[in-house]
């Protein structure tokens, strides 16, 4: 089994968020990236893999090389070789068509991918990348099993679970419940030093469109203050409620 | 090689030669790798050790030795073990970023990793024979076994080398029959190999022995020490009666133990240091958070200046600490690459390598083991109540700091081995602090220059302290060393003070050295509050050095020479523009808060 795993390098879920350019830029100062944490689940998954069923496992991102010591931490981890492709990942289908290449040049019947990146949230890449390969897909997988072609894939639906069969190749959108939070790997110190003698291969990328394009970026509005009503004035309760936040 | 182009100061002389701000190391100097195995520490730490928090304040000592096989796991405890026994071989400044970083969480665990990577196996890869090495190294870096250190008895403390424990030889030559009691031994609840000191005979010094845990050969643990700090680290008495002993288990030669026993503490000191380190980040982060959120007066404790210039010294002093540390650790490693490269063995390059900064390392010991005591207590202070609760994490921090200033050495020990080591390296010629020491005596009979000094360039102002804060320790160490000679060292109050100003030279210009240097690689605006850590820190270490060189200065001299050194001293430490240090301490405290913790590193 071959198994290529998709990586995308995430802001760390404690970043404080800004933006830059007239609300049109992430603002990168100061952020810490990880691994977005869907990808770390199947990253996990694969490296079972690795250990119990013999799967090689690679890696791939888009991004330039500051994307590197993301991409090292997965090799870190366990990950035999990786693949960066140089490029800004300007949106889903841009990256999508980028990864479906490496695919299609690598000969891998697995394919995991997380559900959504952490950062923009688009949940798009797994699916268009499947469509692109023509691939079977399972989104939302949270549970996979491989017995030679075959695969028991379990999904996330609304209010349980749904339990699927399907046959490799296969794509994947993987989360949570592949594998616990408490299964994830830190690297251990062997891993990183090895991480340094592992394959990086660096490959440009196709020239493919862009389905979408940032305009603009808005925050949330920030919180005003909690009002404490005593328990006994509800004529007041009532009044804020109607008058200042407007639900009644 | 890069290590033999520049030149390399030796341990201490940072005190007679100018350093470039770009031959020191920094955090900001760390390569990706580093950043991996500091992230992977972190990492390990808040998941196995910050979450469980409550257990290692419970005395569970099986979690302490559980945690301590999983670090084995993750090659935690093999960083400074060469490749050769089962280690990663990696470089000094990676053993400091693990020792550091795993200090986080909790003082029972840093002292049990600290034990057993330090104290416990050092010794064996330092001083073992090939033997040796093939047989306990391999075992003790996985974490299959741990180790522990034996030096202290009870009637020997800091005069180690007055230990009762008897080694005697057998009739057949054989073996060492082992026979006394070793108190305040960390780890000896779980490990498997000792390293004790015992004399032979009526030797002057005492020797080394290797030494399996092994009940049933004469050796009983006392009960768990009940402790004011550290309370999962497994602290008991052990006590050896007529334990057997291989003879091919001493530990380098006969009457080399205290040798064996200072060295291992020399590596032992700078790694306490780190050790030190993001303890105080935790507790910052954890402060500030605090004061963040408290309300009083309707407002969060946070905007009060009392709070702010409590954290803004708590930043300052986190940074000025990982500087030097550091700045040394980085200077032990090139010191070691060159004497490899020079053809000695690891084994000797790193045991010279260290040896050669022991200055640095007790200036460390010390400077930052004070630093985490005071970061704790303003800690509990900003917590107010809640940081006398048990509840709060402030509470422990503080008791687990206190026991820094004593393991190791304590700091008295410390303070008076930093300038006693010094005086011998210039009597030895290694380091030239005569020349110095006589141009300040001239320049003090001299008519002191009144031209204006251009200060406009960044650090300007503050360089020049430095170079005349130094100018001190060679006024004081110097006239002290022609009145008292070798009985220097029976002066113990005067050799604190020298002390304390040689720390805080060093600890000040670690500091504005590592700003300097990313400043020329970023911007000013870029470091504004490091530049403003920098000038804080400066201050307060001249106000040190003031009142420790008068307390020196009036000690031994009098008359005419306590005036003009006096007057000298007045000079050296003068400021033509006072920096306006609450303005300094706003900005630091501003940035912490918005960042909710110490973000410098």
């Amino acid at each position: 089994m071959k198994i290529l795993v998709c990586i995308s390098n995430v802001p760390d879920t404690t970043s404080k968020i800004n933006f830059t350019d007239g609300d049109t830029k992430f603002d990168t100062n100061g952020v810490q990236f990880v691994i977005n944490p869907n990808d770390e689940f199947g990253l996990t998954r694969a490296m079972w893999f690795k250990e119990k069923q013999g799967a090689t496992v690679h890696v791939v991102s888009v991004g330039g090389p500051t994307i590197d010591p993301t991409i090292r931490k997965a090799l870190a981890i366990g990950a035999d070789e990786a693949i960066r492709i140089n490029a800004e990942p300007t949106d889903g289908f841009f990256v999508a068509q980028q990864l479906a290449e490496v695919v299609k040049n690598g000969d891998y019947n697995l394919v995991i991918a997380g559900r959504e990146s952490i950062d923009y949230n688009g949940g798009m890449v797994p699916g268009i990348l499947a469509a692109l390969l023509d691939m079977n897909f399972v989104n939302t997988c949270i549970s996979l099993e491989i017995d030679g072609e075959n695969a028991t894939a379990q999904r996330e639906i609304d209010g349980g679970k749904e339990t699927l069969s399907t046959s490799l190749p296969l794509v994947i959108g993987g989360q949570k419940g592949l594998v616990q939070e408490s299964d994830l790997k830190i690297p251990n110190m062997r891993g990183i030093m090895m991480a340094r003698q592992k394959k990086l291969t660096v490959v440009e990328p196709v020239d493919a469109l862009n389905a979408t394009q940032e305009t603009k970026f808005e925050k949330p509005a920030a919180k005003g203050a909690v009002k404490l009503v005593d328990a006994s004035n509800v004529d007041e309760l009532i009044s804020l409620l109607h008058n200042e936040a407007k639900v009644i | 090689m890069a290590t033999e182009e520049k030149e390399l100061l030796r341990g201490g002389q940072f005190l007679v030669k100018e350093t470039k701000c770009e031959d020191v190391f920094t955090l900001e100097d760390l390569t990706e790798e580093h950043k991996m195995m500091r992230d992977s520490t972190k990492e390990f730490v808040d998941r196995e050790l910050w979450a469980h928090w409550e257990r290692f304040e419970k005395k569970d000592y099986a979690y302490t030795e559980e945690t301590m096989r999983k670090a084995g796991e993750l090659g935690l405890l093999s960083i400074a073990v060469p490749q050769a026994y089962g280690g990663m071989g990696m470089g000094f400044v990676s053993t400091m970023l693990v020792c550091d970083y795993i200090s986080g969480a909790t003082g029972s665990f840093s002292t049990a990793f600290g034990a057993h990577t330090g104290i416990g196996t050092m010794p064996i890869t330092l001083y073992g024979t090939e033997e040796q090495k093939q047989k306990y190294v391999p075992k003790l870096a996985s974490g299959e076994w741990f180790g522990a250190y034996c030096l202290t008895e009870p009637g020997a403390g800091s005069d180690a080398n007055s230990g009762k424990t008897k080694a005697v030889l057998s009739e057949d030559g054989k073996h060492y029959s082992i026979s006394g009691q070793k108190m305040w031994i960390s780890n000896a609840g779980f490990c498997s190999v000792f390293i004790v000191f015992a004399r032979i005979e009526d030797d002057k010094n005492i020797t080394g022995f290797i030494v399996e845990n092994d009940p049933s050969n004469g050796i009983t643990l006392g009960d768990e020490e009940k402790k004011l700090g550290i309370h999962s680290s497994s602290t008991r008495q052990v006590f050896f009666n007529e334990t057997k002993v291989p003879v091919e288990n001493m530990l380098s030669t006969r009457g080399n133990g205290f040798k064996i026993a200072m060295n291992a503490l020399n590596v032992g000191r700078i790694k306490l240091a780190a050790a030190c380190l993001d303890a105080q980040r935790r507790v910052i982060g954890e402060a500030t958070n605090y004061a963040n959120e408290r309300l009083q007066f309707k407002t969060p404790i946070m905007n009060f200046g009392a709070i702010k210039a409590k954290i803004a010294n708590m930043a300052t002093n986190c940074y000025a600490g990982e500087s030097a540390s550091y700045r040394a650790a980085k200077n032990i490693e090139d010191r070691i690459a060159l004497r490899e490269a020079a053809g000695n063995t690891h084994q000797e390059a790193e045991l010279k390598g260290v040896e050669e900064y022991a200055i640095e390392c007790s200036i460390l010991k010390v400077a930052v083991s004070e630093d985490v005591q005071n970061c704790t207590d303003e800690g509990i202070q900003i917590f107010g109540g809640m940081g006398f609760s048990a509840d709060t994490p402030m509470e422990s921090a503080w008791r687990d700091a206190r026991i820094s200033r004593i393991y190791e050495g304590t700091n008295e020990i410390n303070r008076m081995l930093a300038v006693g080591m010094l005086v011998k390296k210039a009597m030895k010629g290694h380091v030239d602090l005569l020349g110095p020491a006589t141009a300040v005596g001239e320049e003090l009979m001299g008519i002191p220059s009144f031209d204006a000094p251009d200060f406009s360039e960044l650090f300007a102002e503050e360089k020049d302290l430095i170079k005349r804060l130094k100018k001190v320790f060679l006024m004081v160490a110097g006239s002290a060393v022609q009145k008292f000679g070798p009985e220097l060292e029976n002066h113990q109050q005067l050799m604190l003070s020298a002390s304390d100003i040689l720390i805080e030279i060093y600890m000040a210009e670690s500091t504005i050295l590592r700003t300097e240097k990313n400043v020329k690689r970023s911007s000013e605006d870029a470091q504004a509050i490091q530049i403003a850590m920098s000038k804080l820190y400066l201050y307060t270490a001249v106000d040190t050095i003031v009142q420790k060189g008068k307390e020196a200065v009036v000690s031994f001299a009098e008359g005419d020479e306590q005036r003009m050194m006096l007057m000298g001293l007045k000079r050296f430490t003068k400021y033509t523009n006072q920096p306006n240090v609450v303005a300094l301490r706003t900005q630091i405290a501003d940035k912490v808060a918005a960042d909710n913790g110490y973000t410098f590193s």
